[in-house]
């Protein structure tokens, strides 16, 4: 009887420590941004692609949120579609579909937009991840990376991407980097040495979808 | 950093900065002859001393413990041999008490078809025909004087009515005998049953007599042990290891079965406890939880075989009354059947939601839809389910391995840490001896060093064994 009384009490104080755990700590949360202006507007099956791989790669517990690169990124309204998955593996199966079918409307549906404000979706992401609490934070830019402000928008300031990995992808290159690849180059580093002063854990590019995806998340 | 320079008198002259640093190392050294000859002599004895102490002390320890190992040992032995004496006795008296309530029935049988076959038997006895009628007439007849036709005509009449009695006498002999062979005819049964019941017996003997000889074997074997008899000593020491290792070998092929369990059940257990919860850094509370099961599975099976009295590892239930063991068993039981039960429906969860990943897995790779699978894509699943409610009633078994390797671990150990302490005893020894040779060894080899003021001394002291030797002489000389 006493071994049971043992067995019994070591089942229950498993449960009761896994309740007090901090399960944020282990879990990951992405923020897509996805370039709309121009060209990009039509690449969204290579984004839908990537976003695709997310969620075969998210686990339970985990979060992900896409949102549109537009003339003024800073707003929530620009988030397509955010979720963090339910514990239970069935649910965040559910949820995964359901994402899926939001993001697919959005591919169908969506329209150029006339300035790119990659700065302001980079605040508007770090702001979503550092509500999650999660243990690793990742934002995937899907872009090229040259940014086009609008008169009036402000973005020339200190920004703050704490703990946060930057991961650029399918950053394309532009005719004139053809003509000159210094600016290309010139341009990786610059949102390099940015991302790095604003305390960005990582900074990595992506070009090859088919076949360096995994460099997007830092798997366990 | 030190200058290599400075340890040279004259760092022009570096062979003779030498070979002034290494005159006066020298004089050094041989100045301390005598106290390093002392230190190097109480170092040495001072280590030969210590280890032969320790050495002693662990070939005592050593025989100590094989002591105390072998009154286990043997203790266990005892009780295991007298158990099972015991199981003997036990099966020999219910032979003999069902045997014997028999004999009764089997003999009156018996007995019965004897004497039906000894009835049969004399019914069966030859009875001569009686001597016929003609044999007085004849006697007449020969005594007639007068010859004639009449004792002709006597005669002929006679013979025939000696021929129609014959003829009716041996008819009649043979009716006879016909009756009799059908009464032996008739006896086959009685004796083939008579064959059939000796049969029995002789079975019944046989039996008893191999209850008998193992009785007769275990009964030596008690008798080795408790005269401590080194024979039996070795033996039962062999048969620890033989255990260990062959209980070691089911122990390892339930570790496989228990860790199949695990990961049939490990997935199904994120869904009720959350596949994100982590008790550490890399320990999810789901796997946690199915290792409970499991662990709980174990000792379910555990209780159930120690109330069934298959094993013995808790003196506890051993020593309950039945009515309460009864009801330990049948709670154990449950459990374990209930926690089949939730096995089987965690493997069944596993199925479906592999499934549903797997769809998920597609719709996210292709827009296509999904080819539809047949019924048999639901043989995994049914045998998952299976799987999921044996294994655990599988690892219930794993008792009687634990308690084979629980009794027998412990005389292995001793064993080998009783060999361990002599192969050290013996080892410190060794030192022990090495170290009193060395003494001498490093005094040589310090007198190496200071071999020029050694060869100087015995010059020294040679010279004035002469001098002295020359003053005693000259006085001589002198008177």
């Amino acid at each position: 009887m006493k071994g049971l009384l043992l067995v019994s009490l070591m089942l229950f104080s498993a449960l009761f420590v896994s309740a007090c755990g901090d399960s944020r700590m282990h879990s990951q949360a992405v923020y897509m941004l996805v370039d709309t202006s121009g060209s990009y507007a039509k690449q969204m099956n290579k984004a839908a692609k990537v976003i695709n791989y997310l969620l075969a790669t998210l686990n339970p517990g985990d979060s992900l949120a896409v949102a549109k690169v537009e003339t003024r990124s800073f707003t929530e309204k620009d988030i397509v579609a955010k979720v963090t998955f339910d514990k239970r593996p069935s649910q965040s199966i559910e949820q995964k579909r359901a994402f899926k079918a939001r993001i697919d409307a959005f591919a169908k549906a969506v329209h150029g937009s006339a300035y790119t404000d990659i700065t302001g979706g980079l605040i508007q992401a770090a702001e979503y991840l550092n509500e999650t609490r999660a243990g690793n934070k990742t934002i995937v830019i899907f872009s090229d990376m040259q940014e086009d402000l609008d008169k009036g928008t402000v973005r020339d300031f200190p920004i703050d991407l704490k703990g946060i990995r930057i991961v650029a992808l399918n950053v394309s290159k532009l005719g004139t980097d053809n003509a000159d690849p210094r600016l290309y180059i010139d341009r990786l580093a610059r949102w390099k040495a940015r991302v790095r002063k604003a305390g960005a854990t990582d900074w990595v590019v992506v070009n090859d979808l088919d076949n360096n995806m995994e460099s997007i998340l830092n798997t366990r | 950093m030190i200058d290599r320079n400075s340890w040279l008198f004259w760092p022009d002259s570096v062979a003779l900065s030498i070979l002034a640093l290494v005159v006066l190392v020298m004089l050094f050294l041989y100045a301390a002859r005598k106290p390093m000859h002392g230190m190097i002599h109480s170092v040495c004895n001072l280590v030969t001393q210590s280890t032969r102490f320790i050495s002693r002390w662990l070939f005592l320890s050593a025989d100590n413990l094989r002591l105390r190992n072998q009154a286990v040992l043997l203790a266990h032995s005892q009780e295991s041999a007298a158990t099972m004496i015991d199981r003997e006795f036990e099966r020999v008296g219910n032979i003999i008490r069902k045997d014997m309530q028999e004999f009764p029935v089997l003999q009156r049988k018996l007995m019965e078809e004897v004497t039906k076959i000894d009835d049969d038997y004399r019914r069966c006895g030859d009875v001569p025909p009686p001597p016929p009628e003609w044999v007085d007439a004849l006697e007449s007849v020969s005594q007639l004087k007068s010859g004639g036709d009449i004792p002709r005509k006597l005669l002929e009449d006679i013979n025939k009515s000696i021929q129609k009695i014959y003829d009716k006498t041996i008819s009649e002999y043979r009716r006879s005998y016909e009756e009799r062979h059908k009464m032996l005819k008739g006896m086959q049964p009685s004796l083939r049953s008579v064959d059939k019941l000796m049969g029995e017996m002789d079975k019944k003997m046989v039996s008893l007599h191999a209850n008998a000889k193992q009785i007769d074997g275990d009964m030596t074997k008690f008798a080795g042990m408790r005269a401590k008899d080194s024979k039996t000593e070795h033996a039962l020491t062999v048969s620890a290891f033989v255990q260990l290792a062959i209980s070691s070998l089911v122990m390892v092929i339930a570790l496989g079965g228990a860790f199949i369990n695990y990961k049939l059940i490990a997935l199904p257990m994120s869904e009720m406890v959350g596949a994100s919860d982590y008790i550490t850094d890399n320990l999810r509370t789901s796997d946690v939880a199915a290792l409970v099961i499991i662990l709980m599975e174990a000792s379910m099976g555990l209780f159930l075989l120690e109330s069934l009295r298959i094993t013995q590892l808790f003196p506890k239930i051993a020593s309950m009354d039945d009515r309460m063991r009864r009801r330990l068993m049948l709670a154990s039981l449950v459990f374990l059947v209930i926690l089949a039960g939730i096995e089987s429906s965690l493997a069944l969860m596993r199925d479906m939601l592999v499934a549903d990943k797997a769809a998920l897995m597609h719709d996210l790779s292709s827009s296509a839809p999904a080819a539809t699978q047949g019924w048999m894509s639901k043989i995994p699943m049914a045998g998952q389910m299976i799987m999921g409610f044996v294994l655990p009633f599988a690892l219930a078994f794993v008792a009687i391995p634990l308690e084979s390797v629980v009794h027998s671990l412990r005389t292995v150990m001793g064993v080998l840490l009783v060999q361990t302490m002599r192969g050290l005893g013996f080892v410190l020894r060794f030192t022990g001896v090495v170290f009193r040779r060395f003494a001498g060894v490093l005094e040589s080899a310090y007198d190496i060093m200071v071999v020029i003021p050694l060869m100087m001394e015995r010059w020294v002291v040679a010279l004035r064994v002469g001098t002295s030797a020359k003053e005693q002489a000259e006085p001589g000389r002198a008177s």
